[in-house]
Order: structure tokens, then C-alpha cells, then sequence
């Protein structure tokens, strides 16, 4: 338990340091809004065409496969802390390879897609 | 005494520990990139221009604070938050000696890789909500690239697992003074986990997601004064984190070779700083002497060079580990 209230302390420290940090920031820095500086920045022109751009698709593949591949790296770090325990376990070896072998089998299917290169 | 008391005092001490690091760092990172360029770096203010770090401290403190109109408000707002907040949980993972860590909980290596995978989102939400040409295509790139080499990170921590039998940091650390540092049986993962930092911390080679010369400052271009300031905070945070990280899995912690882990005493404090230093030392030198990928190349590195070997290596490195328990059985 006194883990997890060190880990909660963090939390709310780091908001309220990072709140404080701003406000005394917001207490010390000038204020002079002029029109110039509420506009995007585009080099110094008038920004051009709608704020938001489009953009390519392919960056949200590769947040997809990523969401899939961590979390199916995080169910190794079980496996790894049980097979360091045991070594000599059988079991615990071929859980693995079957496992692996699973990881391999949807990286491969991505790679075939064309999922993984840049287009 | 209270548990409440002990984790805030923790909290606090840990704070100063990382402005200490972040206020030595923007003067390394200057003087080392410096050098290695050729140039001198701040000499004007104090001795070999120590004090630039106060005055850019204050700068940061005192600059007006301006948000462009068309963005996120809200999003825009908070995504320092996201992006600081997380880098300081990770700092209570870090073993600095047997005693002196401040959260240590049983999975702390998890912990510590899970607190240090938010970050990238809050790149992104800095840069989406800006609604700026540059911010967006730099936070495309955060997750892109960022995301990209997180797995191969999380694969390279399984070997020091493996032969530890345990995912918490401290454990590991006493693992490596009992038998050897677990660079020698790892090699590879130390590499890759090296290459990973990298491009985690956002420097140069990788340092796609504000690449100065084509996207001004990339998911950072619209952000001003002490937001600025925590973005950057958080990324040498970052260093030190992914730095003490290696050091920890790979290195030794704070032990030394052939030294009792005790024998130290209060130094190990000492020797781990000084191996976190040495490897930021490393990751600055690499900043300064390599020059920037391209974007699709380094997402084919990740996807399609790192990420299978990596797994092909866990599986070799498992029957490896097989193969040596059964003949030292046999024997």
C-alpha cells in the first residue's frame, strides 16, 4: 500500500509544482496581447488555408500496430519473471515460442499488408 | 511515521534532484554540443559561463505567455501536464542505492517503462491541439517515431529480466553485483535499448519531431515561457530517466565490479550518477556528431529491422539460458 501512496504523492506534486511553476510565471511575465501575436505562426506571413492539415493516414496505422504490439510485449515481462525462476521448466519455454511465434505471425501479416512501409 | 509525510518529502527531494539535472543539463547539453562542434558553447556569464543557466531560468520565468487563438484551449493547455507529470513519476523508479529509491514497488521495472510511454502522447496533444502547419506534422512524427521504437525498448529489458527472475530494478541491480553486469550476456539488447533512448528523448539523429531546420520547433511551436519550459524540462528529465534505466538493467546500478555491494556505502549514490552522466555524456555526443534520419527510414529500422530481431533474440537468448542451467545441471 505505502507503494502506491508514493506514487499518488507524485502525481499530485507534480501537477501542483508544475501549477505553481505557472503561476508564478503568470505573476513575473508581462501581458501585452496585440492581435500579431494570437495568429499561428507561418514564418512570419498571414497564416494560409484552414489551421488544420490533412494528414497522412499512415501515421495512424503505426499508432494501431503499436497499441497492439505493446501490449502483447507487456505479457512477456510475466513469462520473463517465471522463466527466470525456473529455467529448467519445458512448459515455460514452449509458452514462449508459442507466443512469439503469435507476435511473428501479426508482424508478418502487417508487413505482407504493406502496413509497415511509408507510402 | 506517517506514510503520507515520508511520500511527500520523497516527492520533494526527488523534484530537486530532477531541477538540479535539468538546470546541469541545459549547461552540458550547450557545452558538450558545443565542443563537439567545434564552438565554445556559453563562456559570458560566471565562471566558463556556468551562470547561463540561471539566466535562462529566469528568462523562462519572465517571458510573456501566449497561446494562439485558433488553438485547443483546453487540450493545449493541459498537454504540458501530459507531458511533465509522467517523467516525474518515472524519476521515483530510479534506484540511486539499495535504500535511497523512492517508490519501489514490485514491478517497478514496468512501472517505470509504462509511466515513461505517456509522455509521447502528451507530444502529440501539444502539437495537435496548436493547430500549426509545423506543430501537427511534428506530432505526426512523435507518433510515429516515438511510439515506433517503444517496443523494441520494452523487448530489450526482457533478457536482464530473464536472468534477474524479477521486473523490479533493485532486485535486478543486486542480481548484477552477485554474478556480472548484464551488458556482457545482453549485448544486443544493450544496443538496441541504447538506440531506443534515443530516439525516446527526442535527440538527434532522431529528433524528427522538432527538427529545427524544416519545422521550426516542431510539436513546440506555439508554445511559450514556462510551458516551453516544462517540455523541455520533461526531455532532460527524459535523459536522465532512460540513461539511469540502462545503467540499472545493463551496467550494475550503483555497484562496482569486484566491490561488495555494500562495501560502498554512501558513494553508490556517487558511482550511479556518475554512470547516468556518462551515458547522457554518450547520448550528447551521438546528438552532435550524427546527422538526422530520414522519417521513413527510421520507421523502417524500427518496424522492420529492430522490432524482429529483437524478438528472434529474446528467443535465442532464452534457449541460450536453457542450454547453460541444463549443462551446468548435468555437470
Amino acid at each position: 500500500m505505502f507503494q502506491q501512496i508514493v506514487i499518488a504523492c507524485f502525481l499530485v506534486f507534480g501537477v501542483a509544482f508544475t501549477l505553481l511553476a505557472l503561476g508564478l510565471s503568470w505573476l513575473l511575465s508581462p501581458t501585452n496581447p496585440t492581435e500579431g501575436k494570437g495568429l499561428t505562426f507561418e514564418s512570419g506571413m498571414e497564416p494560409l488555408g484552414p489551421p488544420w492539415i490533412r494528414y497522412r493516414s499512415g501515421f495512424f496505422v503505426y499508432a494501431v500496430l503499436y497499441v497492439v504490439f505493446d501490449i502483447e510485449t507487456a505479457f512477456l515481462y510475466p513469462w520473463a519473471i517465471a522463466y527466470g525462476k525456473s529455467v529448467t521448466n519445458w512448459f515455460f519455454f514452449a509458452e514462449m515460442l508459442i507466443f512469439i511465434a503469435i507476435l511473428f505471425g501479426g508482424l508478418l501479416y502487417a508487413w505482407k499488408e504493406k502496413a509497415l512501409s511509408w507510402h | 511515521m506517517n506514510p503520507w509525510l515520508v511520500a511527500l518529502l520523497r516527492a520533494l527531494l526527488i523534484l530537486v534532484v530532477m531541477l538540479l539535472n535539468g538546470s546541469l543539463a541545459i549547461y552540458m547539453v550547450r557545452k558538450v554540443l558545443g565542443h563537439a562542434h567545434l564552438r565554445l558553447g556559453p563562456t559570458e556569464l560566471g565562471p566558463a559561463g556556468i551562470a547561463q543557466v540561471i539566466a535562462d531560468i529566469v528568462k523562462l520565468l519572465t517571458k510573456e505567455d501566449r497561446h494562439p487563438n485558433r488553438s485547443d484551449r483546453w487540450l493545449y493547455l493541459i498537454a504540458p501536464f501530459i507531458v511533465f507529470v509522467p517523467s516525474f513519476v518515472a524519476f521515483s523508479f530510479i534506484p540511486f542505492t539499495d535504500k535511497l529509491v523512492a517508490a519501489n514497488p514490485e514491478m517497478s521495472l514496468l512501472m517505470m517503462l509504462a509511466f515513461l510511454a505517456v509522455p509521447p502522447l502528451g507530444i502529440f496533444a501539444a502539437g495537435w491541439s496548436s493547430r500549426s502547419k509545423f506543430a501537427t506534422i511534428g506530432a505526426m512524427r512523435a507518433i510515429g517515431g516515438m511510439v515506433t521504437y517503444e517496443i523494441p525498448l520494452l523487448l530489450a529489458a526482457i533478457p536482464p529480466v530473464i536472468l534477474a527472475g524479477s521486473a523490479n530494478l533493485q532486485a535486478i541491480v543486486l542480481a548484477q553485483s552477485h554474478s556480472i553486469w548484464y551488458i556482457l550476456p545482453c549485448l544486443p539488447s544493450f544496443v538496441i535499448a541504447l538506440i531506443c533512448a534515443q530516439m525516446e528523448t527526442n535527440q538527434a539523429p532522431f529528433d524528427m519531431t522538432e527538427a529545427d531546420q524544416e519545422l521550426v520547433a516542431g510539436f513546440s511551436t506555439e508554445y511559450s515561457a514556462m510551458r516551453f519550459g516544462f517540455m523541455y524540462l520533461a526531455e532532460f528529465a527524459g535523459n536522465f530517466t532512460f540513461a539511469a534505466l540502462i545503467v540499472s538493467l545493463f551496467l550494475g546500478g550503483w555497484t562496482l565490479p569486484g566491490i561488495s555491494a555494500t562495501a560502498l556505502g554512501p558513494f553508490a549514490v556517487l558511482v550511479f550518477v556518475a554512470k547516468c552522466y556518462l551515458l547522457i555524456f554518450l547520448f550528447m555526443m551521438v546528438r552532435g556528431t550524427y546527422s538526422r534520419y530520414r522519417v521513413d527510414h527510421y520507421l523502417e529500422v524500427g518496424w522492420k529491422r529492430l522490432l524482429p530481431f529483437s524478438l528472434a533474440w529474446i528467443v535465442v537468448f532464452a534457449a541460450a539460458v536453457r542450454i547453460i542451467a541444463m549443462l551446468k545441471g548435468g555437470a
